[in-house]
């Protein structure tokens, strides 16, 4: 299925985002057209999640603009959902967790008992509906934003890192929910600095380092050989500062 | 489940909130008149208050809220309108209450008398001394031990009438013998029982006092030590709010031979504490 | 020693057959002191998250001062609610002096800095934490504020539980707010003073105890409730 985006293109020009003068962003110039899997790749540093926060909204540029179709960042922020890298959990059950998102998000409560059953079903989490959230395991904790994400309905879901502070069999657990949420054709812009989940997500790939945007190229061109020098060195796993 | 859970929370919020402003509506309404009475301490820790004021209660329906302080503390109290009567014992302060326009007249009630106590060795050797001034002489002289309340009470006041008719009143370099402890008349015997020293009281509190160990009454019985108490109606024309009719109708029972004949048959331990002086004082 | 058994007898005693003084005395000292606490918690609460959540001019000011008035001394509130509320002060036509609600306000002052203070480090700790999924989700001020103070629950009540100690064990305020007088305002601390005063020691201790064993009481809540948080969701 194919969903109608009027989140897309986003389209962001000249933007730069400083922090006491100290440039965390730098320039970046790129637009976004098809739905599918966007790795914002590059190694830490790189301004990789600060860019995230601007395209969601949560951070203001120093200068340029970030569009989603016809909305600003701020406005097209309603219809998004982020995950974060480490995840933000209230200190309640896994189900009223999606509860209170969905209740600011204003939905109904005849409607919420629906959602949150479904979204916990969907990433596994029926079981430890009812546990304390912050006492589910590492992988059960991410799942269950990437649910709680899911439940809102998003026509774009923002991750960053998600899988950063994850062992394997918890980071295969989470890739699989990002690529069920990715078939559902929603867009899905994920940062992460791990080369090999670059590979197994992606349908294309924004390659930043030091704040700047160094190369924008669908997936399977970019893992060929890279047109930039640094990314190549970054996907033969040097080293890159 | 998570919806029934917020509105059992909500509800026991709104419960909670209710009970707090009801409790505050509650408990600041008496039921039925009252007045507030200034009072000294003695008259309240005698238990005199907690004998005669249920029987009042009883015969006009009239409650009767007593702050006992010292009474200076009752004097200014009653000079910014938060009492409608005044009991007090310190003659000199009354007449200048009443002259001040804050009270209506003075009206004897009762008295009782002071007594000078102290440790059963009486070191200052003041035992049998008939003139209480005398014996506090004999305490300066020897530099005894000598807790005063310190608190500008009635007593406190007596207290220093007899020190100042010796000529001059205890100064700073009298501090290692004379200590004030700027507390109540019970308070001031603690202190007095625990550092083995003489102290002025009124008999009604040292008589119900529980905690005399080696104290015992030295000095007494001499009309200096004659403590006489009055009450006072708080002016309408100062404090407009003044409940005088029951404040009146409170002094004229406690006047009464009814309420004379209360007090005069009030004993602690079979011992009367309190001589009514109203009627004797009418009639003159 | 032997004025201490004896003393400890006669509040045995006095507990043992629930004098009813003792139980009036104690019933109103909860009274007043409940109602304090939930009145400061009803304005503090509030007031802490907004002050945590919202910047404006003078904010540092504040929280200083909210964090000094902690430990401000209980005589010199009940000194300045009593010039308030005396019928020569601003209030005084309330009539509220010497009776229950002028102890409640006293307390209530003497607790707000206490909670609010409380509230408001324990709110902008969480929203360090929050802030970013709130704004995600479009939380407005106020549904941020109930989410903060929600998840801050156990800290919150540990907090309201130290108020409430620091309420029902006070006795400077109430002594000259209430007037200590007998069926009226008359509560465990006060009435510890007077009867100390008198050399009754029995009743006093008797109401001593009974003052330790609510402290035992609020204390073992907070340990249990933060134990239990921690355990449970923190």
């Amino acid at each position: 299925m194919r969903l109608q985006h009027d989140m897309l293109p986003l389209v962001v020009s000249h933007v730069s985002y400083r922090v006491d003068g100290k440039a965390i962003i730098e320039e970046v110039s790129f637009a976004i057209n098809d739905p599918g899997l966007t790795v914002l790749l590059g190694p830490n540093g790189a301004g990789k999640s600060s860019l995230l926060k601007l395209c969601h909204g949560l951070l203001p540029p120093s200068s340029g603009s970030i569009r989603w179709g016809d909305a600003d960042a701020r406005t097209a922020r309603q219809k998004q959902a982020m995950v974060f890298q480490r995840p933000v959990l209230l200190r309640r059950s896994a189900a009223e967790n999606i509860d209170h998102a969905l209740k600011l998000r204003g939905a109904s409560a005849a409607e919420r008992a629906g959602v949150i059953e479904e979204s916990l079903a969907w990433a596994g989490l029926g079981d430890v509906a009812n546990m304390p959230a912050r006492k589910l395991s590492g992988g059960e904790q991410q799942s269950l934003t990437i649910a709680r994400a899911w439940a809102l309905n998003p026509e774009v879901l923002l991750l960053d890192e998600p899988t950063a502070n994850l062992d394997p069999s918890a980071t295969r657990r989470v890739e699989n929910l990002i690529r069920s949420f990715a078939a559902t054709g929603r867009k899905i812009i994920m940062a992460t600095h791990n080369i090999a989940q670059a590979r197994r997500l992606a349908d294309e790939v924004l390659f930043m380092n030091h704040g700047r945007l160094l190369e924008h190229a669908p997936a399977e061109r970019f893992m060929g050989g890279p047109s930039n020098p640094l990314a190549a060195r970054f996907i033969a796993g040097e080293l890159v500062e | 489940m998570q919806e029934t859970h917020r509105k059992i929370l909500s509800a026991a919020a709104v419960l909670v909130v209710l009970a707090a402003v009801a409790s505050l509506v509650f408990l600041s309404s008496p039921k039925g008149p009252s007045i507030t009475v200034a009072s000294t301490t003695s008259t309240e820790n005698s238990g005199l208050f907690g004998y005669l004021l249920p029987i009042f209660m009883t015969e006009t329906g009239i409650n009767v809220r007593v702050v006992a302080v010292g009474t200076g503390q009752a004097i200014r109290m009653a000079m910014k309108g938060d009492a409608d009567v005044l009991l007090v014992h310190h003659r000199a302060s009354e007449e200048k209450f009443v002259n001040e326009g804050y009270g209506v007249e003075r009206t004897a009630l009762m008295h009782n008398d002071f007594v000078i106590v102290g440790p059963a060795s009486d070191p200052a050797g003041i035992k049998g001394t008939e003139d209480p001034a005398d014996a506090l002489r004999r305490i300066r002289s020897s530099r005894a031990t000598f807790v005063s309340r310190g608190d500008d009470s009635g007593t406190h006041k007596r207290e220093l009438g007899l020190w100042k008719a010796l000529g001059s009143l205890p100064r700073n370099d009298d501090a290692d013998w004379y200590r004030e402890s700027g507390a109540g008349q019970g308070a001031t015997l603690n202190i007095a029982s625990e550092v083995d020293g003489y102290c002025l009281s009124d008999r009604a509190t040292w008589v119900k006092f529980a905690n005399k160990r080696n104290l015992e009454i030295l000095v007494q019985g001499d009309p200096q030590l004659l403590n006489p108490y009055s009450l006072i109606l708080v002016s309408k024309q100062k404090h407009p709010h003044v409940r005088t009719a029951e404040g009146q109708q409170f002094i004229d029972w406690l006047t009464s031979e009814h309420g004379q004949e209360l007090i005069a048959a009030y004993r602690v331990d079979g011992q009367q504490l309190f001589f009514p002086d109203a009627l004797e004082a009418a009639k003159e | 020693m032997d004025e201490f058994s004896n003393a400890s007898r006669t509040a045995l005693h006095l507990l043992a057959e629930m004098h009813p003084d003792l139980i009036e005395i104690v019933l109103l000292s909860l009274r007043v002191s409940l109602s304090a606490v939930v009145l400061a918690a009803l304005l503090a609460l509030p007031l802490g998250a907004f002050v945590a959540l919202k910047p404006f001019p003078g904010r540092r000011g504040i929280v200083i001062l909210m964090n000094a008035l902690m430990s401000l001394p209980p005589v010199v509130v009940g000194l300045v609610i009593y010039l308030l509320l005396s019928r020569t002060g601003p209030f005084g036509v309330t009539g509220l002096l010497f009776t229950p609600a002028a102890m409640i306000i006293a307390q209530c002052v003497l607790v707000f800095p206490i909670i609010a203070a409380l509230t408001r480090q324990t709110v902008f700790d969480l929203h360090e934490e929050y802030d970013e999924y709130l704004r995600s989700l479009g939380a407005g001020t106020w549904q941020k504020i109930t989410t903060l103070l929600w998840d801050g629950r156990a800290r919150l009540l540990t907090g309201i539980l130290a108020g409430f100690g620091r309420a029902i064990a006070e006795v400077g305020a109430v002594i000259i707010v209430g007037g200590n007088i007998v069926h009226s305002t008359r509560v465990m601390t006060t009435t510890i003073a007077l009867e100390t005063s008198k050399g009754d020691l029995g009743m006093a201790l008797g109401l001593g105890i009974i003052l330790v064993l609510i402290a035992v009481v609020v204390n073992t809540a907070v340990v249990t409730i933060g134990g239990s948080a921690s355990r449970r969701t923190l």
